[in-house]
């Protein structure tokens, strides 16, 4: 699981159609600092994360699991909406 | 997911069997303000996307999940085509979160 900073989401009328009733949102990958890290991915909403929050995301085949359809082509989702982080820094 | 551009169309007579009848086009990956990057991949259409569109395209094993695609060589698929991308500019989560 990686963290990410929701920064927006996407409109897409025309999409795979088990994926009709789910949100995509904009994420830009985050490390423990909150620091931005590398290119922001397109994951799909399975919690109801809102632009600004960090969240914590699933990439892969894995990320079918948490979406209640058999299969999609879904290559990241978002799992957890992080409260607060506890590092030893 | 990554966002891309739909530039081009590939044909093929001789492939896997399996992959008869796909649609193959080609994606130029994409940033936030549309600009193009480097990357550029050959995808299987699963929506029905044509050319300048922009699309999301799913990639690796998950690109095998779709009911075409399932069990075959495939590791790119289009599965959206985006209308509208709403982006949260800095100021914006400066603003409301304080970074």
């Amino acid at each position: 699981m990686f963290l990410g900073r929701v920064i927006g989401n996407i409109w897409a009328t025309k999409k795979y159609s088990e994926l009709k009733s789910f949100k995509l949102m904009l994420v830009q990958p985050v490390n423990a600092d909150l620091e931005n890290t590398g290119d922001v991915i397109v994951a799909v909403d399975t919690v109801g994360a809102g632009p600004g929050e960090v969240i914590y995301y699933i990439t892969a085949s894995e990320a079918v699991i948490p979406l209640p359809v058999d299969f999609a082509p879904v290559d990241a989702s978002i799992v957890g909406i992080v409260d607060s982080i506890n590092t030893k820094n | 997911m990554f966002l891309g551009r739909v530039i081009g169309t590939v044909w093929s007579t001789k492939k896997d069997e399996q992959l008869v009848g796909a649609k193959f086009l080609i994606v130029q990956e994409l940033d936030l303000d549309l600009k193009e990057k480097d990357r550029i991949v050959v995808a299987v259409d699963s929506v029905g996307a044509g050319d300048g569109e922009v699309v999301l395209v799913a990639s690796g094993s998950s690109s095998r999940m779709t009911t075409f695609t399932k069990d075959k060589p495939v590791d790119a698929v289009i599965m959206a085509i985006v209308d509208k991308l709403d982006v949260a500019t800095k100021e914006w989560l400066e603003e409301k979160f304080g970074l």
